[in-house]
Parts: structure tokens; sequence; C-alpha cells
């Protein structure tokens, strides 16, 4: 089943699943420019990324060099108003050295917003002629880096959808893919049963440690990962919910701890610590779903499956989102905008491997280049605030020791 | 015999969750008893599956997902108003009445 699959090859060995141009804007100040310039090409695989800040953040850097040479990405114009603090040179010559075109406009040196936008739109034009004739190659299914996220949850999430996810993830890492889930402060009340799965006793406590600091961050905010949306559905405390979201992980070895933005070894079950390092800055670790998302895709992930019980509609730039409705009243509600009716489990209609199975099968369909219902209605979200992280210590990535 | 729209997620467990939405005034079986609920309850919340007490573990796949604050009878709603996380504490926002929280 897996030779079906195909992908476009990139210099550094991995491949992608999709082919599209990234417009990326270094400062808000250019937002409107890159929106004006991806207007043009509606429909098309032309994606628009950015930040907005206008002082320097490494984590953002990193995160963007990361974003701009994902498989998915074939060309990449970069978008500055000409004095943010964003290292657009820097930013310019790593997507070079990738093997991809890429081409710097500057709205205080390129004639101010229309002529910005009207050539930047005929670079993106000769892009997409170039990108439509690319070829692509045999891909294998442990060529995959597939991640996961949750949202908008409620009290069937952790019945039907993310156990169904847990099923899939076991057997994407049997057969040698890369699989990563997130979200530590989700994580708060499962760190022992976690620590269990871990490759070494040093990961073990490794793996206890990010969700103990977790949970000290998101005391110190004062509020946990957990909105009011949450309790309607059911959920009383964010250790239900976390017993909820651990189930995505499924069973298999838990293989490393990764940062955002950090490329996994080869094959495995990794856990993404998203929460920053040092003391509380810049705020909630992730203001929404879609800052997950973007950290899942900086770490080279080709999809992410998103499991959803109240009803998260979102999708993403740059790379495909699959919806788990776990919910079987939000899938007759919101059928349109879920790829997988996992609360059919609740209601005796499947068994968990059967929509485990099925969410295996929609990965290498979508990995083909099916598109997901977020990608059929245009979702493109995309957003990336600020953090700041310090390397992972040895004990997490112990197959690199 | 216990109620099939009652799911049990572990044995060690001290509450069920709802397979789907049960209306005011319905009555649901657990271990031969009835209960009537007094309030509709949405698919996926929890019930009490014996009564609790104060402080006690609530226990949820077989894991502790908080602590009771009030006493909880058998086949009580077990929420926000009566158990709290031994993390971080929950945040909701107060809603008008006539509003329904569906």
């Amino acid at each position: 089943m897996s030779g079906q699959l195909r992908g476009y090859p990139r210099q550094d060995g991995r491949k992608g699943i999709r082919n599209v141009v990234a417009v990326a804007y270094l400062v808000e100040c250019a937002h409107h420019v890159g929106r004006e310039i991806v207007a043009e090409f509606r429909g098309e695989a032309v994606h628009l990324i950015g930040f907005p800040g206008c002082f320097p953040n490494t984590y953002a850097q990193d995160m963007m060099e990361k974003l701009a040479t994902h498989p998915n990405v074939g060309a990449v114009l970069l978008l500055s108003l000409g004095c943010e603090s964003f290292n657009k040179y820097q930013l310019s010559e790593v997507v070079a050295a990738s093997g991809r075109p890429v081409h710097t406009l500057t709205i205080q040196n390129d004639g101010g917003t229309r002529r910005t936008i009207e050539q930047g739109r005929a670079w993106v034009e000769e892009q997409l002629v170039a990108l439509r004739r690319a070829e692509t190659v045999p891909m294998a299914l442990d060529e995959l880096v597939i991640g996961t996220v949750c949202g908008g949850s409620d009290g069937t999430s952790g019945i039907t959808g993310n156990p169904a996810v847990g099923r899939a993830f076991d057997m994407l890492v049997e057969a040698g893919a890369t699989c990563i889930f997130e979200e530590t402060g989700e994580l708060i009340g499962c760190e022992n049963i976690m620590a269990d799965r871990a490759a070494t006793p040093e990961l073990a406590a490794e793996l206890r440690a990010s969700v103990a600091k977790a949970a000290t961050y998101y005391a110190t905010l004062g509020y946990g990962s957990f909105a009011p949306g949450n309790a309607d559905g059911g959920l009383s405390t964010i250790e239900e919910k976390s017993m909820g979201a651990y189930a995505k992980s499924g069973s298999s070895q838990i293989s490393g701890i990764i940062k955002p933005g950090t490329l996994p070894p080869k094959g495995g079950l990794y856990l993404m610590d998203v929460v920053p390092d040092g003391e509380v800055r810049f705020g909630f670790p992730n203001i929404s779903d879609n800052a997950e998302i973007v950290e899942m895709m900086a770490s080279g992930c080709h999809m992410t499956l998103f499991v959803t019980g109240r009803g998260s509609v979102v999708g993403s730039a740059l790379s495909p989102v699959v919806k788990v409705c776990a919910n079987p009243d939000t899938y007759r509600k919101l059928e349109d905008d879920m790829d997988v009716d996992a609360g059919r489990i609740l209601e005796g209609r499947a068994s968990l491997d059967d929509v485990g199975a099925e969410i295996l099968g929609l990965i290498e369909a979508v990995a083909s280049g099916e598109e997901t219902k977020s990608e059929q209605l245009g979702h493109r979200e995309f957003i990336l605030t600020y953090k700041s992280f310090e390397p992972a210590g040895p004990a997490c990535l112990p197959s690199r020791g | 015999m216990t109620d099939l729209r009652l799911l049990l997620l572990s044995p060690a467990d001290n509450v069920f969750v709802l397979r789907e939405a049960v209306g005011e005034g319905e009555t649901l079986v657990i271990d031969d008893q009835a209960v009537t609920l007094p309030n509709r309850l949405d698919r996926g919340h929890k019930i009490a599956r014996r009564a609790i007490a104060p402080g006690e573990k609530i226990l949820k796949y077989g894991a502790p997902i908080g602590s009771a604050t009030a006493p909880i009878a058998m086949g009580e709603h077990v929420h926000i108003h009566n158990i709290k996380s031994d993390y971080t504490a929950t945040h909701v926002i107060e809603r008008k009445q006539e509003e329904p929280a569906q």
C-alpha cells in the first residue's frame, strides 16, 4: 500500500507531499502586502506564513527557517518592510542552501505597497509554472512524519478520537514512520504512566520534568490549558482532559523529547515539549490550536491529525490537517469540516481498531495528494508568536547519544 | 445490571461516562438501582458509580482526575460543581440563565 505514495524530492533527502510557494511576511507591517499577493492565487498552492513581531527572537527565526525549508515547500518569497529586526538575510541564505528558489522583496526599497505586490505576484507566478512541472518520486510510509494535536475537546475526545489516533500511531511507528505528540500542559496528571513508556530511565526523568515544567508555567499564568467549552462538553479538570489527550500517543515506546523545530531522528514516537524554558515570558505557550500545528510543521510533520469533540474547523498553511471528529453529534452538525467520524465508536457502529485503520488509510491517501476537508475549504490558518527555549539535554534523544 | 447508556472506562473507576444525552426526569439503572436525573446531561458527562465522600479522588480511565469537593450520591452528576483539579483550577465563563449550555 505504501508503494503508491509519491513525494517531491528535496536536497536534504526528505520528500514533500505537497509543493507550495510559501509567501512569508517578516513583520506585521508586511502582512497586508503578503495577503494581497496570495489573494491573486486563490485555490492554488500559494500559502501565506509570517511572524508579526518587530523584536528579534531566536525561536521565531528558527521556526521560520524550518518552515521555509519544510518538505512541502517548493519556493519561498520573503516580504520585509525594511526596518524590522527579523534577520531576513540569514533566512534567505538558509532557504537558498536548501536548493529552493528564494526571493526577498523589501517594501521600503521596492516602491511601496502597490509595486511590491506587483513584483511579488510576478515572482510567484514564475515559481508556480516551475513547480507544476516538478517530478515526484516513490515515497515509503517510513518517510512520513505525522503530528497530532487536539482542540475543542469534550468528554468524547478521550474515548473515541484520541485513542483511535493512538491506534493509527501504533501502526505508523510499527511501520517505521515518525510520530509526534505534544502539549505537555495537557499531559498534567499523566507524567508517571507516560514515563513508564520511555526508551531509557534518563528519558523517563526528562518526560516527568517536561510535564512538571508545564504545570509550573501554567500555574504561574493562572490558567490551565482548559477552555470553557471543555467543561460544557463534560470535562471537569485539566488532568481529566490530559488523560484523554494522552491517548493520542498510542502505546508505543517513547523514543525521545524534542523542542519545536527539532527534526526527530528517523522513526519512532516523540513528545514535543512546547512549554518555553526559563522564567515565564511572552505569555501563554501556545495561544491557540494553530500555534501547535505550526510547531508540528517546524519539526517536519507532513500532516497533522487534529482530534476535536466540540468541533474545530481549522486547517493550516503548508501542510494538510486531518480532522478526526470524536463526537457523533458534532459530526452530524459539521460533517463538511470533518474527515473522520470517530464518534461512531460511541454509537457501536465501529471499533477503535476500525477507526484507527481508517485514519491510517486516510494518511496514505492524503500523502498521495487527496485533499483533506480543510484543504478543500481553503483553510490556511497560521500563527507564530514569541517563545524562548534552551537546547534539549542529551537524555532527551537517547538514540542520538 | 447497569444501563447500557453508561460507559465504564476502567473497573477501578468511581464514575461512568454518558454514551448519549439523558433527559431531565429520565431513569438510569446502576447496579440494579434506579436513579432519576434531576437535569438533562449531555453526552460525555460523568455520573457517580457509587457514593463519593468529600476529598476522595475521582477515578476515570483508572486514573485520578481530581478530588470531590462535596458529598456526591450514586448517580449524581460529577462535574466542576463538586470536584476540583489537584493541579490547576478550572476556568469557566458565567452564563446567563436563559442561555442553554449547548
